[in-house]
Parts: structure tokens; sequence; C-alpha cells
């Protein structure tokens, strides 16, 4: 067994897909009775999805809070009007909760002024740029998911003291970001005229190739992977490299038992092949881990021992 | 408005600067740069004898180190910083910040540009590399309208510059990594997209089909124009339909939005397309000289000519060009 190491908390990424208000709630409502220790909020992907505002994340916030979980308020990955830059300015400024940055620019935002924490998006690929960053406030990143365990463990020989690593650990990927609206597209609708289609897709759109076989899913501007990774079987190794914060990405079915799944692992309840066992009726369109295995993004390395 | 041309090799570098580039852009020969091709880019030698020619010819020389090393490679990229400086380069064009700090530690006085890599989208991104590093110059993504662009100029500590012509992004760039996803090397980790080793072709019953690490791309019809299988320009199935779900294979061409690129302030222009033949980069390059000086002399009488269209047109991607994110209804 690990004594030595530490057990890793366990994070709920920010909100990737457009829910109505209710769901949005009712979900939420749901994750405070589970075990999850942190909880990142807010809109990432499109700054046209209003039906929660600022104030109703805040509302979510409180309530999560109250149930004991730490709140970080997520921003928006592709900045492009200035009414955009004015949301971000208002969730950077904000007094109550640290604040994730998914964009250079809400890092600017933030630099020298209040401890932050990066997205994904925010390219840290190396130590130097984790140091840079550190300097100016950074408090927890999370890995770039197409970086993998070799180059996070290098990383971590030179971690500056005091910065946390949290790791996307379950869910779909998310791959790339556009000023194009994919979802709108698919309907024949500009971007300007959306009409709120992505609410059709509490999972995303899936985009299949011409031989039907799942690849991508399309979610407004966002593009993600069709296959959930779930790293599952390397929980040992996040142990060992005393990654701080693991983190599981919300989908519309069965978020809080992937939480139970993985909560049961680390405190050492069940194996990590019951766990991989117990998983897979949540993992949508197959799973991957190759990322972290230093192969292709859509690939089963470890996963495959087990099936 | 400066003229800056894309540079695969020496023949491309000559002819970008014997057509009229006011600048031209090179990478060394590794996965520093992104477009890490076979057969493309420069060593040292060659490196010292396109400067030497460019220089003679008072064009500027840039070279970018613009993919975003891991530890094990970060080596090669601080190697290629202290290269260029031992070289004499008027710009590096950086995109990772960790690269950022040491070449502007390092070299305190070596002009740096922020890469349409870096993702910065807008002023306050900018300000970032602007107060940390001194960047000199900006490249954007190629995300913003027109309108976005002008709102950037405005308020952006340093001057800009925006893509003008070549295979488009559809994705901001720096952050996407469905290449990666697909064959395990990415822009941001190797230096290309699609990369070529990971690509097959097949004639089948079906059509000519296309494949990327074995995930079907596209599949073509006999006499259907079969262009190179980059993962975002295939076509796909969605709720039944088949189509180009995410972007046609299609160039960005902004040549008709001159008059207005340069009335918002843009200080500079860039031609995508190192991959490209020397022969693409004469011709691009010429439009292109022609265009910006028409433009300069007279904004107001600017029109694009048909002979400038149609040369473009012929060398673009699926030959046809759009005007991409510039235009609203793109989006």
């Amino acid at each position: 067994m690990h004594t030595t190491s530490q057990v890793p908390k366990l994070s709920l990424g920010p909100l990737l897909y457009y829910w109505s208000r209710d769901d949005v709630f009712k979900f939420y409502e749901s994750i405070a009775e589970t075990a999850i220790d942190i909880v990142y909020l807010g809109e990432t992907v499109c700054s046209k999805r209003r039906l929660l505002r600022l104030d109703s994340w805040l509302e979510i916030a409180k309530l999560l809070q109250d149930a004991g979980k730490e709140v970080v308020l997520s921003t928006l990955t592709l900045l492009e009007a200035n009414s955009e830059l004015s949301a971000l300015r208002k969730i950077c400024n904000n007094e109550l909760f640290t604040v994730e940055a998914n964009d250079m620019t809400a890092v600017q935002l933030m630099a020298g002024k209040k401890k932050f924490v990066t997205g994904p998006a925010v390219n840290i690929y190396n130590s130097r740029t984790l140091e840079v960053l550190v300097r100016s406030g950074l408090k927890r990143w999370v890995l770039p998911v197409e970086l993998s365990k070799e180059t996070l463990t290098t990383m971590h020989q030179e971690k500056p003291l005091g910065v946390e690593t949290e790791v996307f650990v379950f869910g779909r990927l998310p791959l790339a970001y556009s000023a194009r609206c994919f979802t709108a597209r698919s309907h024949n609708l500009p971007k300007d005229d959306c009409q709120f289609r992505c609410l059709d897709d509490p999972d995303g759109l899936m985009l299949k190739t011409r031989e039907d076989e799942s690849f991508l899913v399309l979610n407004g501007i966002q593009t993600q992977s069709a296959k959930t990774q779930n790293l599952i079987k390397e929980i040992d190794d996040f142990k060992d490299l005393k990654i701080d914060v693991l983190r599981i990405s919300p989908q519309s079915k069965g978020t809080e038992q992937v939480v139970d799944i993985f909560d049961q692992c680390l405190r050492g309840k069940i194996n990590n092949e019951e766990a991989e066992q117990q998983l897979q009726q949540y993992t949508m369109s197959g799973e991957c881990d190759g990322y972290w295995n230093n192969q292709a993004g859509m690939d089963a390395i470890r996963l495959e021992q087990t099936v | 408005m400066e003229l800056v041309c894309p540079a695969g090799n020496l023949p491309s570098l000559k002819a970008a600067v014997d057509n009229g580039a006011n600048a031209v852009y090179m990478g060394f020969k590794d996965d520093t740069n992104a477009r890490h091709f076979a057969g493309l880019n420069f060593d040292d030698k060659r490196a010292q004898e396109g400067i030497q020619y460019a220089r003679d010819r008072g064009v500027k020389v840039f070279v970018a180190i613009n993919t975003y090393p891991q530890p094990s490679g970060w080596a090669r990229w601080q190697k290629s910083v202290d290269q260029s400086a031992d070289l004499g380069v008027d710009a590096l064009i950086l995109a990772d910040v960790g690269v950022m700090d040491y070449a502007s530690q390092r070299w305190p006085d070596l002009r740096l540009h922020l890469s349409v890599q870096g993702s910065a989208t807008n002023a306050e991104a900018i300000n970032f590399y602007h107060q940390h590093f001194g960047i000199k110059r900006v490249v954007l993504p190629r995300v913003l309208s027109l309108k976005q662009v002008k709102q950037v100029a405005e308020s952006s500590p340093v001057p800009i510059e925006v893509f003008g012509f070549g295979s488009l992004c559809v994705m901001v760039e720096g952050r996407c990594i469905l290449s990666s996803y697909v064959t395990g090397r990415s822009p941001n980790t190797y230096g290309a997209c699609s990369p070529a080793n990971a690509v097959s072709w097949e004639e089948t019953p079906d059509g000519l089909e296309t494949r990327l690490n074995n995930i079907l791309i596209d599949r073509h019809a006999e006499g259907e124009p079969a262009g190179y299988p980059t993962l975002c320009k295939g076509r796909f199935n969605v709720s039944g339909n088949t189509y180009y779900a995410i972007e046609e294979p299609t160039s960005l061409n902004t040549l008709e939005l001159l008059p207005e690129l340069q009335s918002v302030g843009v200080s500079a222009i860039k031609i995508e397309g190192r991959q490209r033949s020397p022969a693409y980069v004469a011709q691009v390059t010429k439009v292109w000289r022609d265009a910006i000086d028409s433009c300069e002399k007279n904004p107001e009488l600017y029109q694009t000519k048909i002979q400038w269209m149609e040369t473009l047109d012929k060398v673009s991607e699926g030959s046809q060009t759009t005007l991409g994110a510039y235009h609203r209804p793109w989006q």
C-alpha cells in the first residue's frame, strides 16, 4: 500500500455543455451530496449561453460551499468580443472565490493581484512556464490534456513550492475552440442566429466518420473527443507523483456515480479493476488513455489490459 | 503595412525577397517551429546564406520558434533561441511563456514577436507578454472579426500583424490538439498538424479513401479532387448528414479587406505557406506587394484586380478562398 503517498482530492470540472437552468440547479444540488472536494463553476465555452448569469452561479456556489465544497469560478476559454472581456473582469474581480483562468487574458487580469488556478487550455508545457506563472500568482494548474505522465513526472521534480497539480482524469476531452459554432453549422444556422440548438445535446453532438465510427463531439464552438478519457488505472501513479487533485468532467448521466467510484478507489475500498468495470457504464462512445501514456489521445493503452 | 512572407527553404526565401516581401520568416529543421515537415526549413549554413541574401536587399528575417517545449526537449528550444541570436536575426516569433522568459533574459536586445500560436486575442492577453517579456509585435489568431481586430488594434500595447492569405486554421491556434488526439503529434508538441507519417491513401470500390492513423477523414468519388487529409477539413457525418462538418478545404484570402485592415491600424500582413513551393511564394508575394502598394497609394480607390484573385485562387487549397472569421457570417 502507499503509506507515504498522499490521496489526491477530487474535483468536478466546469460544465462544458448547455443545459436548462433547472437541470443545472438539480445537477449541482445532487453534486453537493457527493464526496467531491472542489467544484469549478461557470461558462467556459460560449458567452451566448446565458440561462445562468453570474448571480445564478454564485447562488450555486453558496449552496456547494454550505455543503463543505471548495468552489472555484471558471472563465471563458476563447475571448473575442469586448463584452466578453467585461464579463471576465467581473469574475476575476470577485472577492469571494478563487478563479480558474482558461486564457492568458484572465491570467493577466489576476497576475500579481490574487491567487488563481489555470485550466487545461492554458499552455503550461514546461517548468519554466510554470515558474513564471507561479511568480504571477498561480496556485494550482491543470495539466494540459495532451501532456503525458513522462512530462508531468519531470515537471514535478522541478515544481515550485506550494503550487498544486490537477489532472483531467475522466470525461470527454476538450480538444479545440473556434470562432465558428459547429452546432449551429450542423443546423445550417449562422452563429448570430444559433437558436441555442446546443440545448438539444446534453453531452454534445456526435460527429462520426463516413464508416460510422464515433469520432468527435461538437459542443458549440468547442470540439471534444467522442471517447471518454478514463485514467482510473493510473491512480497509483497519481498517488506516487503526489498529484493534488483529480478532475472529473460533468456529463448528463452518472456524474455522481463516477465521483463515488473514484472516491472509493482512492480510499482503497475497491481496486482499479473493479473501479474500471463499474465505470464502463458511464463512459460514452468508448474509453481512451493515450495522452497520459504518451500516445495518440484516442488510444487505449492501459485500459485495454482488462478488456 | 509590412508584408511578411514564408520561407520554407532558401529558394522560397529568395522568391519572397525578389518579389517584394518586407520581411521573411523561417524555422530550423526540427520540432521547434510549427512547420516541422520533412525536407523543409534551415540549418545554420542555409540560414546564414538566407539572412545575407535578405539583408543585402533590405529585407528583414524573422525566425519562428513557436511550438511548446516539454522538459525532454527544452534544450533544443533554448539552442534555437541562441542560434537565432548568434545569426543576428531581426526578430524571434515565440509562443511559449517559458521560451519567452529565457529569450528575454538571455538576449535582452533581441526583438520578440508573439506568435499566432500564443493564442492572444485581446489587449489584456497581449499585455501579459508585453509586461513580462517586452514583446514588440503580436500575430493575431484567425478567429477575430474585422470589428474585433479593430478593437484589439486600438487597445494593444504593441503593433499587430494579421494573416492575409494561405491555409486556414478554423480553430484558435495554439489551443487545438485534434491532431495529437488522432496521431499523438500536434502543432504544439511536434510542429505539425495531421502529420504525413500518419496519412494513408487507398483506392477502394467506394472511392479514394484518405485516412489519418486509420481514421477515415474523407472518401472521394472518381474525378473528385482529393486534398491532403487535414483532419478538420474532411467530410463527416452529423445527425445523418455527410458534409464538411468543421471546414471545407479552403484558403483564407483577405485581399478585398486590405483598405479596412490598413485603416484599423494593422501594421503587418502575414502570408501563410512555408510548406509550399518557391513558385507559390513568388506568385503570392507579388500579388500582395502590388495590392499593398496600390492600397497605400490610394486606399479610397483601391480595388482588387481580377488577375490578383485568379492567381491566388489557383494556388489555394481546394481552389477556393474565404474571408474566414473576419466576415461574421462565416462564423
